[in-house]
């Protein structure tokens, strides 16, 4: 998709407040406003799914209403007659797809794949799909599908008696010191057990493509935070070459981790369009959502800290268990932020994972550290009122000088700096440190504070950069933009480096025919992005300016200059003593249609194949502890609660959050992401819960309606605060990870505000409202 | 969904005859029948478009009472001069009921038809057992996750909880329910499971919601509704309570009082025992405090929902208070 929209702004939000030294908003570092806003506003933006494609054909998903069992037999008569249907899928008729990689890289193993299951192992698992003319028809043939199952005992959860302990994952496994022994000779100690329940990233656009085949080559339009890892999966799956399937991607309304992977369904919708010889469309219900792909898994944490009379922590001792499915692992990394956040000198950190009958729980903002940070950040808020110090005070007294468990410096490491704004702009120091001691009528009244923290993710970027005949500027990248704004920094890191006007520059995106791109997670993209771009559009203005030098039609030619400077469009010599003329005039007079540069950020001795895994899977992703530095982002926010005493109801009432990213390529976009992070994190500590029917193995709150995420109503006034630095440790242009960190952190200080004002520790998400009456 | 034949009825006449043939349904916004139907709960074979009858959204409000149109908007009527100074309890419920854009959609009419929340009810394909949507069949949510469902006058047969915030502040104040030809109270007009949790209302096919009259009254005047849930808005209530006070000349002494509760019940629930312990009394935080106890009297819990038994008392008291402040 092009956004050529930048071209409609005002002239007014082209000047940037210069913060980060931007003196542009259209350079790196200035506040420019999103360059698709108008397009999403004006509904002129259009998504994956709603692309209008001829001979379409839908598809509906049957799924298993038990958790565990088998497949008996499959009726499908009544929906093969049904009006409209085209095809019954099963696992009888279904195409033998292969197993593909996974996204680490790992060599799928020599066995079929086939979407539909036979072995159930969770509800609501697909085990059929009708394909007809219309939504509709397929809609209601799928409800004739007539599923018999021999039904098995499902282990519905973690607190499931025949769950156990699970298994150990020895990689999870981090130690120092002598942290049991530490803990039992501590003079201070508190233990406790702290759950996160199963959460859901409840995009506003639900997952679904349109999937269309032309010979062996395969068409997806489906939303995606990384086209190539996807279009390798699918073309894995159907044994067709990796060039041969082109994912489209436009616009994406809300990944939050989940879009990053083909699912089954997109196996299904595309099995079905090759056996129908039609394209084939398939969007799953919002029911669906809960169950076609996996939410955060609900995890168990224990954290026993030992500690001396001053609250200087001793030994830290963690425990903790995620859930995964039957037959898939997802290792929430729960001891992320528990080995780095405090200094210590022992420490023991473990982690096992539990099979319960659920589908394989995935990606949702933060994972790892999210559910981490709920259990150290509470622990040691109750570690200060143990010893009767000052939480803030407590924190700042086990601060980490360098990485305790890495040993490593930090890059940079600016949360002194996020304590200190946060504190003052809060008026921290007014805090009555009693709990319950502060209220306003009925509302008990608690303030709290937190740190969060999100490692720096890094990889090689590849991007495609074009200066066209007309002077304009061209962008093209198969990464995608969901919100978080890589069309405009993008265009403001090409304007800055070609020196022409954000408006000049249209950024492509979302087409895997693009210059390739690895996932987008982890907070990485606007980094590794930022510097390839960089390269590329280097490498473009070196073309330029060597024309403009040596080609013997140049208007500079004669001036035997050793370099020009182009600025606002226009080229001239360092000291304005010969000519100046426009990009577009220069390529003209030297007849060239375009300049075009590639670029990556790869090493240079990088074989075809380092490439394609580069963007296809995250094995050459590069760790945040390599080399010899430890690199993160980090926040702290501080947070008021107001909560009604007869009622149990907990409001958040303000918020204030100090944040180090680094440098900001986008002040404005930054802070939204944060926020919005934030946001996330009320609704995790207030609301959000997939709640299970212990019988069936099955979540029964599987609408908007009833699993809760915050609305505006529950969202106060929230100020975030820049303390961060430039880190070149971190990206090429000084930036660290923006959009996982802001949730990051928002669950404990809100839990702590809870505790400040009503004396009760609620150690399991969410807060609501019987836990307080 | 299956398909289904569209009628749009050009008579109240036309609508009813429609409505009584088998199968049929009324469509006035559409907000809980296409829903329903999404999730397989109700399979119309004939919808009957009644949004194009004229004369059926008016809302008119006197000395003795409102009359409000079925198929007046929620939002029309929340924003109602006359509603808001002189019914706010019901102006109240209807701006803390559902979404904006709901609101903007759904009729007066419908609303007091919404069916419950109860999540086993609403997806058949998984939990075939409901006794309100198949007679007999049993009940999937005893047992089960109940955290939503109600305390009070709960049957064997089903334990759903009538989600609605407008006809729990009607019921408070006697309203009317009109049928066209007939009239129900509307206290009379919703009924108790029972052994028959199918049966929720006391209309009979062929017939169809007119209007609805609130009687004027001084408590109708002096009132509130108290929501109380875990997120801040677009949530049904935990618990709420719609009350409705007038005092005695020496502004202290209760002479009337309305109190219902939502949220917690199988049906609009008036709380009588707790204004006939009040009536005549001084409110007084701690009479009031111990007076709305009464309003849970007989409430049973299922598992997760017994919060309520706690909490329901709670809104009334402070619904009660709040008004006496006003004084
Ligand atoms: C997500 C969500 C949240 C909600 N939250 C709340 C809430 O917090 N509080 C609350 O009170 N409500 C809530 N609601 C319910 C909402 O108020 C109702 O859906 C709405 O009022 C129904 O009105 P309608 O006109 O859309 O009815 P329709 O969907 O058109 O009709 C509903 C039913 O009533 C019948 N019917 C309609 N008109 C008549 C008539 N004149 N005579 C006889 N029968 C008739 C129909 O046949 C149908 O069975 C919520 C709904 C949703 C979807
Ligand atoms: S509580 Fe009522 S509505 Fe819910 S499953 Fe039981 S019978 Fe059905």
């Amino acid at each position: 998709m092009t956004v050529h929209d930048v071209r409609s702004r005002h002239g007014d939000s082209k000047r940037g407040d210069a913060s980060d030294g931007a003196i542009f908003a259209e350079a790196v570092g200035g506040r420019l406003s999103r360059v698709d806003g108008p397009a999403k506003i004006t509904g002129a933006a259009k998504y994956a799914v709603e692309q209008q494609i001829d001979g379409l054909s839908h598809a509906v998903l049957v799924e298993s209403t038990i958790a565990a069992g088998k497949v008996r037999s499959i009726d499908t008569a009544a929906a093969e007659s049904a009006p409209g249907v085209l095809l019954v899928l099963t696992p009888d008729n279904a195409l033998r797809l292969n197993t593909a990689t996974d996204w680490l890289g790992t060599p799928p193993p020599d066995i079929p794949y086939c979407p539909l299951a036979g072995d159930i192992t969770f509800s609501g698992q697909h085990v059929a799909a009708v394909v007809a003319e219309s939504f509709e028809q397929a809609v209601a043939a799928a409800a004739l599908v007539k599923v018999a199952y021999d039904e098995t005992t499902a282990i519905v959860d973690l607190d499931d008696p025949k769950a156990g302990d699970g298994i150990p994952i020895d990689t999870m496994t981090k130690e120092w010191g002598d942290a049991q022994a530490a803990f039992a000779a501590a003079p201070v100690r508190i233990c406790a057990a702290y759950n996160t329940p199963r959460e859901y990233q409840a995009p506003m656009e639900p997952h679904g493509l349109i999937a269309k085949w032309q010979g062996d080559r395969l068409t997806v339009w489906e939303p995606s935070q990384w086209l190539d890892g996807m279009a390798r999966t699918y073309a894995e799956w159907f044994g067709v070459p990796f060039e041969n399937v082109r994912l489209v991607s436009p616009f994406i309304g809300g990944g939050f981790g989940s879009k990053a992977f083909a699912y089954g369904y997109g196996a299904v919708a595309a099995m079905a369009a090759k056996m129908l010889g039609r394209p084939v469309k398939l969007v799953v219900t919002r029911p669906q959502t809960f169950t076609a792909y996996g939410g955060r898994a609900a995890t168990r944490q224990t954290v026993a800290l030992g500690a001396n009379a001053e609250g200087r922590i001793q030994s830290i001792v963690h425990r903790g268990v995620n859930e995964t499915s039957v037959d898939g692992m997802w290792v929430e990394p729960l001891g992320s932020v528990t080995s780095i956040m405090y200094a210590t000198p022992n420490f023991s950190s473990r982690q096992n994972v539990v099979r319960v009958n659920t589908v394989v729980p995935g990606a949702l903002r933060a994972p790892g550290e999210n559910p981490s940070a709920f259990g150290i950040e509470s622990a040691i808020d109750e570690l200060a009122y143990e010893v009767g110090i000052d939480p803030l005070e407590i924190r700042l007294r086990n601060y980490a000088e360098q990485d305790p468990e890495a040993k490593k410096p930090w890059s940079t490491r600016q949360l002194r700096e996020a304590f200190a704004a946060g504190a003052e702009a809060f008026g921290w120091s007014k805090r009555a440190p009693e709990p319950r001691s502060m209220r306003d009528g009925n509302q008990l009244i608690g303030w709290g504070v937190a740190a969060g923290t999100y490692p720096v993710r890094r990889a090689y970027g590849e991007a495609m950069v074009r200066i066209l005949a007309d002077g304009s500027v061209e962008v093209e990248s198969s990464s995608i933009d969901m919100g978080q704004g890589t069309y405009t920094i993008l265009a403001q890191t090409a304007a800055e480096v070609v020196g022409v006007p954000a408006e000049d520059v249209v950024v492509k995106l979302g087409d895997s025919r693009y210059a390739r791109a690895g996932v987008t997670g982890g907070s990485r993209l606007a980094g590794v992005m930022t510097g390839a771009v960089h390269k590329a559009a280097t490498a473009a203005l070196d073309q330029l300016v060597g024309l403009a030098i040596s080609d013997p039609n140049s208007p500079f030619h004669a001036l035997q200059a050793n370099t020009l400077v182009v600025a606002n469009g226009r080229i001239a010599s360092p000291r304005g003593d010969g000519p100046e003329v426009s990009i577009a005039e220069l390529l003209g007079s030297v007849g060239r249609s375009q300049i075009e540069a590639m670029g990556d950020t790869m090493p240079a001795n990088s074989t075809a194949d380092d490439r394609y895994k580069n963007y296809t899977t995250i094995a050459t992703a590069l760790s945040h502890t390599e080399g010899d530095y430890s690199r993160h982002s980090w926040c702290a926010h501080f947070v008021e609660v107001r909560v009604d005493e007869d009622f149990g109801t907990v409001r958040v009432s303000r918020v204030v959050s100090g944040l180090d990213s680094g440098r900001l390529y986008n002040p404005k976009l930054a802070e939204s992401q944060w926020k919005g992070g934030i946001i996330m994190g009320i609704g995790q500590a207030l609301l959000e819960e997939g709640i299970v029917d212990r019988r069936h193995g099955r979540i029964v709150n599987n609408n908007l309606a009833d699993y809760l995420i915050a609305t505006n109503a529950d969202i106060p006034d929230i100020e975030v605060i820049s303390v961060g630095i430039p880190d070149p440790q971190s990206s090429a242009l000084g930036g660290k990870g923006v959009g996982e960190l802001g949730i990051v952190g928002v669950a404990p200080a809100i839990a702590n505000a809870v505790f400040h004002a009503t004396g009760k520790r609620v150690r399991d998400l969410p807060i609501t409202l019987e836990k307080l009456i | 969904m299956r398909d289904f034949y569209y009628l749009r009825a050009n008579s109240i006449d036309a609508a009813r005859q429609a409505a009584a043939l088998p199968g049929a349904m009324l469509l006035a916004g559409g907000t809980t029948l296409i829903d329903l139907a999404k999730c397989g709960v109700t399979e119309p074979e004939t919808v009957v478009d009644i949004t194009y009858l004229k004369g059926l959204d008016g809302i008119t409000v006197d000395d003795r009472g409102a009359t409000i149109g079925a198929l007046a908007r929620m939002s029309s009527v929340a924003d109602h001069a006359e509603v808001k100074s002189r019914f706010p309890a019901v102006s109240d419920a209807l701006w803390q009921a559902a979404s904006a854009q709901l609101r903007n959609m759904a009729t007066i009419g419908g609303n007091l038809m919404q069916r419950t929340r109860c999540p086993y009810f609403r997806d058949p394909a998984n939990f075939p057992a409901c006794n309100k949507r198949t007679p007999g069949s049993g009940c999937s949510a005893i047992g089960g996750v109940t955290r939503g469902h109600a305390v009070l006058g709960t049957s064997e047969a089903c334990i759903a909880t009538y989600p609605g915030d407008l006809a729990t502040a009607l019921v408070a104040f006697d309203a009317v329910v009109h049928l066209g030809d007939r009239q129900v109270a509307v206290d009379d007009f919703f009924l108790l499971p029972g052994a028959t949790p199918e049966r929720e209302h006391a209309i009979a096919p062929g017939e169809m919601i007119t209007a609805i009259n609130i009687p004027a009254s001084a408590a109708a005047k002096r009132s509130t509704y108290l929501k109380v849930r875990d997120r801040q808005s677009y949530e049904f209530a935990a618990a709420s309570a719609a009350v409705g006070i007038e005092f005695e000349a020496d502004g202290r002494t209760i002479r009337d009082l309305r109190v219902a509760l939502g949220g917690v019940a199988t049906r609009p629930w008036r709380a009588r025992a707790v204004e006939e312990a009040l009536k005549g009394k001084l409110l007084e935080a701690d009479i009031v405090k111990q007076a709305s106890l009464l309003a849970i009297e007989g409430a049973v819990a299922h598992g997760a929902n017994h919060y309520k038994i706690e909490l329901a008392p709670r809104v009334v008291a402070r619904a009660i208070l709040k008004m006496g402040e006003t004084a």
